[in-house]
């Protein structure tokens, strides 16, 4: 049993959830993802991985609420336990010194970029951090960020804090920063992810991203992870979750993700990024 | 030698038109009475052949014998001797092509329902208010750690702790039985059956930890700083496609995730379960194998108007058992032998519409000795279809093979051991079942968990 340390809903509609998995976080690296399934008829969601203390054995996990199995998670207390947090599974993400690097997180992708942003920058590349929301009100963890991040660059829709627009504006987006960089890693949903790869890809430089398929085992077994990449079937679950979000089929993804739409009384989510 | 009696006893089942729109168990089992009328055909053989079929080599007419002699006790405790999961081969063994088929009487075309019997016996000793806990040899203090909780896992633990061993016993999934309990559904193997004896094990003192991923949680190399004997039984992998266009449809499924939402995640509970399964309509199932079955009638379960086997030999090279075969077809699922699907043919929104395929007749036997399968040009047709499930088989399981570099791997993406041991490449470590042989029977499993454990009793204590 795995007990819940803390539970807050960090933003609206975003929960931030710690809980004590000493065996879990011993191994964790950057990029990787649990499994997490609160008992008997929920069903097994993967979270990334947001931060871990592999001293206290806390893993933190920022998750957005979407659906009857979400809500149930939004529902722990300090305190109480869930039967399952397996991993850390998945590969993780390639942590090199390679220059210059644009880590662009938005939603839940704001949390899981942290350990991307603070490997890298311990590596010694230069890290400019890029914080996505609607409004100021949607974004959270700036200090974390900050503090391994050579620049934070933060951009909301309105306007109400940094600069005004959307992440789509790449070109902006490096006449500010003044160079190329070298990378782009992108941790958000799937829109936010697919517009990235779209909006990077003349400048030739790998753009990657963390897919969000539908999983169940995640350890390779059941398949319905599956994407095309490069026009071949990968499984995310073990191939991934990381790829060039260049050559990702999106369409296909984003179809694949609307299988259960019909069947999962999903709660109506228009107030993060816009796309899920 | 009395006259031989070819009056084989049938098991009752659930009527056909009941059970295709339910999840109970299928078969019903044997009362006492037919029980003893069936064990009484045993001719309890001198040289009984039955027992060089079977790959735990149980003492088959033993076992038989007390249930003829009412010794119900005795023919559990025989069939436990070689065997920790009677109750689970008794219904999901290939009796018919291991030990069924070397039976004398099979020549008259009714071999003794050996099958049957061990589930009897089994089902007789879990109704008991007690149970006779075997003996346990003195603890011999060596740690043995057994990956994975499926049939060949579960062998290897219950060999083990009761020669003396430490046995801890870890599964990457919420619930422990492998393929039993993710794989096999309710109706043919109820979920409650490989639990009872998943219990039974920790009773003897297995330490069961779920929700543990070796080669993630921690590598293979950290374990064997703890352990003294490793076993891997890891088993199925990433499902194979047919590698035709239209397979990332939605709509279209592996079997391994079909069987997984209904039987590991409950979804035939939904919406009480809250992993959801489409209820399709009209659902092609790809394959021929038991697997293939499977998928088949649970669609059924799930309410599905019509049901496909599509197979690309004929009936007679189905791979699947006889019994699963025709339970099948007695429950309305429609068979086309000799087909081939083409191409996956999508609506505008990326489900699945309809199969092309093509017909086929056979040729030459081919490398299996099965007669290869040969398209008939332009036999092509549409079968209009909401769901298509491709169970043509799956590749191991990759992640301990993909985080242990110095374990000897073959092309196929199977451990490499020695066939006598189960011994893998690296020291200390033993391997069996599916991870071995690439996808094949919960007994065969068992058999190479068997060999594999003898091999680490011998080890611990040489």
């Amino acid at each position: 049993m795995f007990k819940i340390i803390e539970r807050t809903m960090i933003v609206p509609n975003l929960h931030l959830l710690v809980v004590h998995a000493p065996d879990v976080v011993q191994e964790m690296q950057p990029g990787q993802f649990v499994i997490v399934h609160s008992g008997e008829g929920a069903e097994r969601i993967p979270l990334t991985a947001a931060d871990w203390d592999k001293e206290t054995g806390y893993l933190t996990i920022v998750f957005m609420e979407v659906g009857t199995s979400t809500n149930k998670l939004a529902e722990l207390k300090p305190g109480d336990v869930i039967p399952t947090v397996v991993g850390p599974l998945g590969r993780p993400a390639a942590i090199e010194n390679f220059g210059t690097v644009i880590c662009i997180g938005g939603c839940f992708g704001m949390g899981s970029i942290y350990p991307v942003v603070k490997a890298l920058k311990e590596k010694g590349n230069t890290v400019i951090t890029v914080m996505e929301g609607r409004s100021k009100n949607l974004l959270y963890w700036e200090d974390k960020l900050s503090k391994y991040s050579d620049r934070l660059i933060k951009i909301t829709r309105d306007g109400s804090y940094g600069y005004k627009g959307h992440i789509k504006k790449a070109d902006d987006l490096i006449r500010e920063i003044g160079i190329v960089p070298d990378r782009v890693i992108a941790n958000g949903c799937t829109t936010l992810s697919y517009k990235t790869s779209k909006e990077y890809a003349h400048y030739d430089i790998p753009v990657i991203v963390t897919l969000n398929t539908i999983m169940i085992d995640g350890t390779g077994m059941c398949g319905v992870c599956r994407c095309s990449v490069d026009g071949k079937m990968k499984f995310a679950c073990v191939d991934g979750p990381h790829f060039d979000g260049r050559l990702v089929d999106w369409e296909e993804l984003s179809k694949r993700r609307q299988q259960y739409i019909g069947e999962e009384a999903f709660l109506v989510h228009h107030s993060g990024c816009g796309g899920r | 030698m009395g006259k031989l009696n070819l009056n084989r006893v049938e098991m009752p089942k659930q009527a056909y038109f009941i059970r295709r729109r339910n999840f109970d168990e299928v078969a019903l089992g044997y009362t006492t009475e037919m029980a003893i009328e069936e064990a009484k055909r045993c001719l309890d053989c001198k040289k009984p052949l039955c027992v060089e079929g079977c790959p735990v080599e149980i003492d088959i007419p033993g076992f038989i014998r007390r249930i003829a002699a009412e010794d119900f006790a005795g023919a559990i405790k025989t069939l436990k001797e070689k065997n920790c999961l009677p109750a689970v081969c008794g219904r999901v063994c290939p009796q018919e092509e291991q030990c069924e088929i070397k039976c004398i009487l099979e020549k008259k075309g009714a071999p003794v329902a050996i099958g049957r019997l061990e589930r009897f016996a089994a089902e007789w000793e879990a109704a008991q208010a007690t149970m006779d806990m075997p003996e346990i040899k003195e603890k011999t203090g060596k740690k043995v750690l057994v990956i994975g909780s499926g049939p060949a896992g579960i062998t290897v633990a219950g060999d083990l702790i009761l020669a003396g061993h430490d046995v801890s016993m870890f599964e990457a999934l919420h619930e422990p039985g492998g393929v039993l309990t993710y794989g096999i559904p309710e109706f043919r193997l109820p979920g409650r059956i490989v639990r009872r004896e998943i219990d039974y094990l920790i009773k003897l003192g297995v330490k069961l930890v779920n929700n543990y991923v070796v080669g993630k949680t921690r590598s293979l190399s950290k374990l064997l700083e703890e352990y003294d004997a490793i076993f891997l039984g890891t088993g199925a992998g990433l499902p194979w496609f047919m590698e035709i266009p239209g397979e990332n449809l939605n709509g279209v499924y592996s079997a391994n995730e079909y069987l997984t939402r209904v039987n590991l995640m409950r979804g035939y509970q939904y919406p009480k379960a809250y992993t959801p399964v489409i209820r399709h309509k009209r659902v092609a199932v790809v394959g021929g194998g038991n697997v293939a079955m499977d998928c088949a009638r649970t669609a059924l379960r799930l309410g599905a108007e019509e049901v496909y086997i599509v197979y690309r030999r004929s009936q007679k090279e189905l791979p699947a058992r006889l019994e699963e075969f025709e339970n099948a077809e007695e429950e309305g699922v429609i068979f086309h032998f000799l087909t081939l699907p083409e191409k996956l043919i999508g609506d505008e929104n990326g489900w699945l519409k309809e199969i092309e395929c093509s017909k086929m007749e056979l040729g030459e036997p081919d490398a299996s000795g099965r007669r290869r399968p040969i398209r008939i040009d332009g036999s092509e047709f549409i079968m209009p279809m909401d769901a298509c499930i491709v169970a043509i088989g799956n590749s191991p399981n990759p992640i301990i093979p993909d985080t242990t570099p110095e374990l000897e791997m073959s092309r196929k993406g199977t451990i490499v051991v020695d066939e006598a041991t189960g011994k893998t490449s690296i020291d200390r470590v033993w391997a069996g079942g599916d991870i071995v042989t690439g996808a094949a029977t919960v007994i065969l499993a068992m058999g190479a968990g068997r060999k594999a454990a003898r091999a680490m009793h011998e080890f611990l204590v040489g």
